[in-house]
């Protein structure tokens, strides 16, 4: 029974990770129509800016938001310099995310060097709470209550403020949207900016669970797309249901079948691509 | 004629090209760009003349890889017999992964393809009892067919480009044919096929599933030029640098990915000589391509050498 209990909470923490990732990532999808192939870059270069963050001695949370600020800077330069002008290719913009990833990815290699790192939760999230009898980590406890937050606050601002307005319309209708006098560009780059943030702050969160080591980035990205497809584009119910039901694929795969955990993720996107191919709650076709 | 004249000229080059290079080393590299001209062309089917951006090519090059190998270590099979076999299961999964991936066109395609992609280099990695994880899979001995030994660089060499001389004109009919023209106007006109009557997801099925068998001819020849696999092969650096011959080639041309292998082999080579990031400059040229030469070197190329005729002809 305890064995259920942890794995499910685990499940839980993993499930809340991947959605502050590929809430993001649906989002940008869903408004600009660009795959950010540099997502899970992000995620690992927000991790490394904490990482060094911390390493000053600097508060935990303060360094989340650091890094979330300074990946959100990085993300609109990518945007303004070399996606706007790109604007109309999507295929050209999705491959220049990639080259993008590839090169966070060798820079990060390079600065911080080959060997995974831990990164420390803050202190006062350290030790174990008992969950119904099973002992669970206080911090994943709090990331779980921190996806919450992150979701209930990502909903209101989609779907009770003015910009949040803006975005729905630009996911549904990009041309009438720009029709009738909605500043499509600042959008874009607005909602990139927030993006790269979730991702960036992602990092960091995740950074005592996971730990920070190269390849993270290629660990999350598939896991980020697969929620996505799951869930369908520009959609943050469907991010959040999406990235549940992988994050309990993914952590009872890894108890139970450890060998092929990477395998049985595969098996959620074959039914749901067989059945309704725009994902669970996806409002356009990918 | 005159395509045939040229052709015959080419195929002599590449025959000539040992004795003119002299150190085995070359030979070796040139091997290396006609395999990844192989693979790279058979991306361009999907790519080029499909209009579907696949960004998972490199699963065709490993499973054909690590299906030769590990039928060759487990069963003991002949080279001829490994390679068969690994092309016969490519081909199947390339059949099943095509039902899957053109549920969508476009990104969702993209994204499908790189999803699939990064489960079977997950695969590779942690299924250690298969694929040996990490440390991959080795002691694989070259074939001799009608008793030529293999084993030097020069012996390979033509053994691939017999490969190769066979693929381009195979692929080149294809993509000429009436079935190559229904799959350009797919790319170009999906609605307008489909009322003229052409099933344009058989299509495009059909042109996946024959991408994944080239992409398995070059995963057979890339692991008996090794004579060794790792989970690299099926990484997604893999699947970008083929995707970056492709593009930079000139997608849609026939001699476009051997163009494009030929760049990212040798920039590979020269600059793994002199820095270690090679990943990294893998990406500032893609993002180069991408920004200043969206239609790849041989198309480039030729608008250049098009517009000096227009030039000088009035």
């Amino acid at each position: 029974m305890a064995f259920w209990i942890t794995q499910s909470l685990n499940s839980l923490a993993l499930g809340g990770l991947l959605f502050i990732l590929s809430a993001g990532f649906s989002l940008i999808f869903g408004l600009m129509r660009i795959a950010n192939l540099s997502h899970g870059a992000y995620f690992m270069l927000g991790a490394y800016v904490g990482l060094t963050l911390l390493r000053t001695g600097m508060n935990f949370w303060l360094a989340v938001l650091l890094a979330g600020v300074a990946i959100a800077i990085f993300g609109g330069l990518i945007e303004r310099f070399v996606l706007r002008r790109l604007a109309g290719q999507t295929l050209s913009q999705v491959l220049a995310t990639l080259g993008i990833a590839f090169v966070i990815a060798d820079s990060c290699l390079w600065i911080w060097g080959g060997d995974p790192m831990p990164l420390s939760g803050p202190a006062s999230l350290r030790g174990a709470v008992r969950v119904m009898g099973a002992l669970f980590p206080l911090y994943r406890l709090a990331v779980i209550a921190l996806a919450l937050a992150a979701f209930v606050a990502l909903w209101l601002l989609v779907e009770k403020t003015r910009m949040g307005a803006m975005i729905r319309a630009g996911v549904d209708d990009l041309d009438m949207a720009r029709g009738v006098g909605i500043p499509v560009r600042s959008l874009f780059t607005a909602v990139f900016c927030l993006g790269a943030a979730l991702a960036g702050m992602g990092g960091v969160i995740a950074g005592p669970i996971l730990s920070v080591y190269p390849g993270l980035d290629a660990d999350m990205l598939p896991l980020a797309l697969v929620v996505v497809i799951l869930g369908g584009v520009g959609s943050l119910v469907g991010a959040g249901v999406g990235s549940v039901v992988i994050g309990f694929i993914y952590t009872f795969g890894q108890a139970l079948l450890p060998d092929l955990a990477y395998v049985i993720l595969f098996l959620p996107m074959v039914l749901v691509l067989a059945a309704r191919p725009r994902g669970l709650f996806g409002r356009i076709a990918a | 004629m005159k395509r045939a004249v040229l052709a015959a000229a080419g195929v002599a080059a590449l025959a000539l090209l040992p004795c003119a290079l002299g150190n085995e080393y070359y030979v070796n590299l040139s091997s290396q760009v006609l395999i990844a001209a192989i693979f790279a062309m058979s991306l361009n089917i999907l790519v080029g003349y499909g209009g579907l951006v696949s960004l998972g090519h490199a699963a065709y090059l490993g499973v054909g890889a690590y299906a030769t190998a590990w039928v060759a270590l487990r069963f003991g099979l002949g080279p001829f017999a490994s390679g068969a076999v690994a092309l016969g299961v490519t081909t199947l999964m390339a059949a099943a992964y095509g039902v899957l991936a053109l549920r969508a066109s476009g990104l969702g395609f993209l994204m499908i393809t790189l999803a699939l992609g990064q489960i079977l280099w997950g695969l590779a990695y942690r299924w250690v009892s298969v694929t040996g994880g990490d440390n991959g899979l080795s002691g694989l001995v070259r074939p001799r067919p009608f008793g030529i030994d293999l084993t030097d660089a020069r012996p390979f060499y033509y053994f691939t480009l017999v490969v190769f001389v066979a693929a381009f004109a195979l692929i080149a009919l294809f993509v000429r044919s009436p079935f190559g023209a229904s799959l350009q106007g797919a790319r170009d006109q999906p609605r307008r096929m489909t009322a003229l009557g052409f099933h344009v997801w058989m299509i495009r099925w059909i042109a996946f599933v024959v991408s994944g068998f080239w992409g398995a001819v070059a995963g057979v020849l890339y692991v008996y030029y090794n004579n060794f696999i790792s989970p690299h092969a099926l990484s997604l650096t893999q699947s970008a640098e083929v995707l970056l011959m492709v593009i930079a080639g000139g997608p849609a041309t026939l001699l476009g990915p051997l163009v494009g292998a030929a760049l990212v082999v040798l920039v590979k080579d020269v600059a793994s000589a002199y820095v270690e990031r090679w990943t990294l400059l893998l990406g500032v040229i893609f993002v180069a391509i991408v920004l200043f030469l969206p239609d790849g070197l041989v198309p480039g190329v030729r608008r250049l050498w098009v517009d000096r005729i227009a030039r000088r002809a009035p």
